[in-house]
């Protein structure tokens, strides 16, 4: 009843092809970029930004640049991680060794270093595909995590091997409390996004998904698989390489290599899969789902055990969480396949008939 | 030379041991085409349940002997091995079927989340020790062709000639028996093998088993190296460049695969490390078979990847 697009007529091509064809979803768009940029920051305290906003507009970013390679081409990669840290010693090195470097100059020059980092370790998708890629861009991983840890000119001599970044600063307003990081991250990610939506709707995307759907047909109808892999690659780095500056400069302020280890390019792949392959919304149910889960867990799991008059130590409930979660993951898989995505297209479906149907 | 000798040896038996837990990921490819990203978890949790059943043992019967103790440890390690084996094909892949590669992948990784958790909740997380009674020290041989001889140690020696049996023993399995015939039908082509009668779910239940038993000899050799502890995981993590450069279907690859990066790395880390900082080891494993790959995409000995429209 309410979200229909009965008598809805386009009349120009303009209106044909723009990205939120129908009213409805134009006006919740809107409404949640109002209450995103207006109401959050009003109502949401201290812990909420650290533990839960700030990770998930930048987790989301990163997911959508790994939904971009895995989702839309077809590429599966277990190297995400590096490529966020190749973006944030990047941004890193550019921010220090260059005067007067802006904060988001150095966040784009990591993302564009990341990107021809992603050209390279791309350049085995050329000849191998599926899990022989998988298993090869973890090449990358454990490249990237040896290079941050023993050559000492990436993290600038210092001791402890860890770096940090301090006065952050966009266009003289300061980018230190929580919530001006908060809306410097939701601000990169709403731009980042609409240009991911436009890419995939646009002849690169459709590029990428033909290579996705079948390489060699695909190159029988004349797309370049070289150029559409290396691009899918080095946008997708793009987006890792920005997230993984964000991620040390303004989630962080001081990482070392292990912040982006295995386990991160790990949890990048549960997000674009249990949110949906090939989905620019899917991206943000899956961050949102990952980074929610294990504090829901941790929060959840001691309160259980009390309720039943047991006391769980803290490496139990460690334990007890990464087994929650392992196994919520498996039944998600098999519930759903196809990712939070598909239950959204469905629940549209559905209250497109609403209260009626038929 | 007896220098590049010692590294080289000590290379072919790391290499084998590598092919050991590579095993485990091309039996379960071959069958049921998953990547079982879950095989590290695996060997984590079968050499902990050895490691903390040969230490109870003792306890709860009240014999003495070590060997005793580390027998019925193996039996009920084992068994344990056929209960998650049979358990992960139960629930999880036999919902899974026909799904996306990385959808399958994504679920091992499920599995290992969760084995991991199980593992270390049951077992405790605590570094363990198991001890099979490996000799510790090494020995020199060829004393008299080189000079100072060649120190090989006797452990690797062991636990190098246990892989080669293992794999040996699997080859007959897969060669000599119905079952190892029926495996080989439905690695080939799953629906003509169900056409013709052979029970994919036994099948993959048998296959899980003896990946889980070959995770267990893993665990143990290597666990009885290393230490029982969470690191064990990483093991796994090393062995995959060996499996993509054998080839996935492939498991004389996953030997000749295992001794290529065992030297490789060896002889690497010797004489590269020093050059660039030391610790090259395990990308260098990934960047070898990363080579081998841009000339063999299939791998070695993968099966020849054909395209059709």
């Amino acid at each position: 009843m309410i979200y229909r697009e009965n008598g809805q007529f386009k009349t120009s091509y303009a209106a044909d092809q723009q990205i939120f064809p129908i009213l409805q979803d134009r006006w919740a768009i809107l409404g949640i970029l109002v209450f995103a940029f207006v109401a959050v920051p009003l109502l949401a305290d201290e812990y909420m930004f650290r533990a839960i906003l700030i990770p998930f507009l930048i987790l989301s970013l990163a997911a959508l640049g790994v939904n971009l390679l895995v989702g839309y081409c077809g590429q599966i990669t277990l190297g995400a991680g590096a490529f966020m840290a190749v973006g944030a010693y990047a941004a890193y090195n550019f921010f220090i060794r260059v005067d007067g470097m802006p904060l988001i100059g150095a966040l784009l020059l990591g993302g564009f270093t990341s990107a021809a980092v992603g050209v390279v370790f791309g350049v085995p998708s050329l000849r191998v595909r599926g899990l022989y890629l998988a298993v090869a861009t973890l090449a990358a991983q454990f490249f990237w995590d040896w290079a941050f840890l023993r050559i000492k000119w990436f993290t600038n001599y210092s001791s402890s091997g860890s770096v940090s970044v301090s006065n952050l600063s966009l266009f003289g307003f300061p980018v230190e409390s929580p919530t001006e990081k908060y809306l410097f991250c939701l601000a990169v990610l709403v731009v980042f996004a609409l240009l991911a939506k436009n890419m995939t709707r646009g002849a690169i995307g459709r590029q990428w998904m033909a290579i996705r759907d079948m390489d060699v047909a695909a190159e029988v109808i004349g797309i370049r698989p070289m150029y559409a892999k290396l691009s899918a690659f080095a946008v997708s780095s793009f987006f890792l390489g920005v997230a993984g500056g964000l991620w040390g400069f303004v989630h962080l302020g001081a990482w070392e290599p292990a912040a982006f280890s295995l386990d991160r390019s790990f949890q990048l792949l549960f997000m674009v899969i249990i949110g949906g392959l090939g989905s620019i919304m899917g991206s943000f149910f899956g961050a949102a789902f990952i980074v929610i889960l294990p504090i829901f867990l941790n929060q959840m799991l001691p309160w259980l055990g009390d309720l039943v008059g047991v006391s769980i130590s803290t490496a139990g409930v460690s334990h007890a969480e990464i087994m929650i979660f392992g196994a919520l993951i498996v039944f998600f898989l098999i519930v759903e396949p196809h990712g939070i995505a598909r239950l959204w297209s469905t629940a549209k479906e559905k209250l497109r008939l609403w209260p009626f149907p038929h | 030379m007896g220098f590049f000798l010692e590294v080289l040896i000590g290379g072919l038996m790391t290499g084998m041991l590598y092919s050991l837990v590579a095993l485990g990921f091309v039996l379960i490819f071959k069958a049921s085409g998953v990547f079982n990203f879950a095989q590290g978890a695996m060997v984590l949790f079968a050499a902990l349940a050895m490691a903390r059943f040969s230490e109870w043992i003792p306890g709860w019967l009240g014999v003495d002997n070590l060997m005793v103790a580390n027998i019925l440890a193996f039996i009920i390690a084992a068994f344990l091995m056929f209960v998650v084996a049979w358990l992960i094909e139960r629930l999880v892949l036999r919902h899974l079927v026909n799904q996306e590669g990385a959808t399958l992948l994504m679920a091992t990784l499920g599995i290992a989340y969760f084995i991991d958790g199980l593992g270390q909740t049951v077992f405790g997380s605590d570094i363990y020790k198991i001890d099979v009674g490996m000799p510790k020290e090494p020995v020199m041989v060829l004393q008299g062709v080189f000079e100072g001889g060649l120190l090989i140690n006797k452990e690797d020696f062991i636990a190098a000639l246990v892989a080669a049996m293992l794999v040996a023993a699997l080859a007959l399995f897969f060669q000599k028996t119905a079952t190892g015939r029926a495996l080989r039908a439905v690695a080939d082509d799953h629906q003509a093998a169900q056409s013709i009668g052979i029970p994919l779910n036994r099948i993959w239940v048998i296959v899980w088993c003896v990946a889980g038993v070959v995770a267990l000899v893993a665990g143990i050799i290597w666990g009885s190296k290393m230490g029982v502890q969470f690191s064990l995981v990483t093991v796994a993590l090393r062995a995959l460049p060996v499996v993509i450069l054998g080839g996935l279907t492939s498991v004389p690859g996953a030997i000749i695969g295992g001794l290529i990066i065992g030297v490789g790395e060896k002889v690497s880390e010797v004489y590269l490390g020093p050059l660039v900082g030391g610790g090259i080891e395990i990308w260098f494993a990934y960047m070898l078979a990363l080579v081998f790959l841009l000339f063999r995409p299939q791998g070695l000995f993968g099966e020849k990847i054909i395209d059709r429209v």
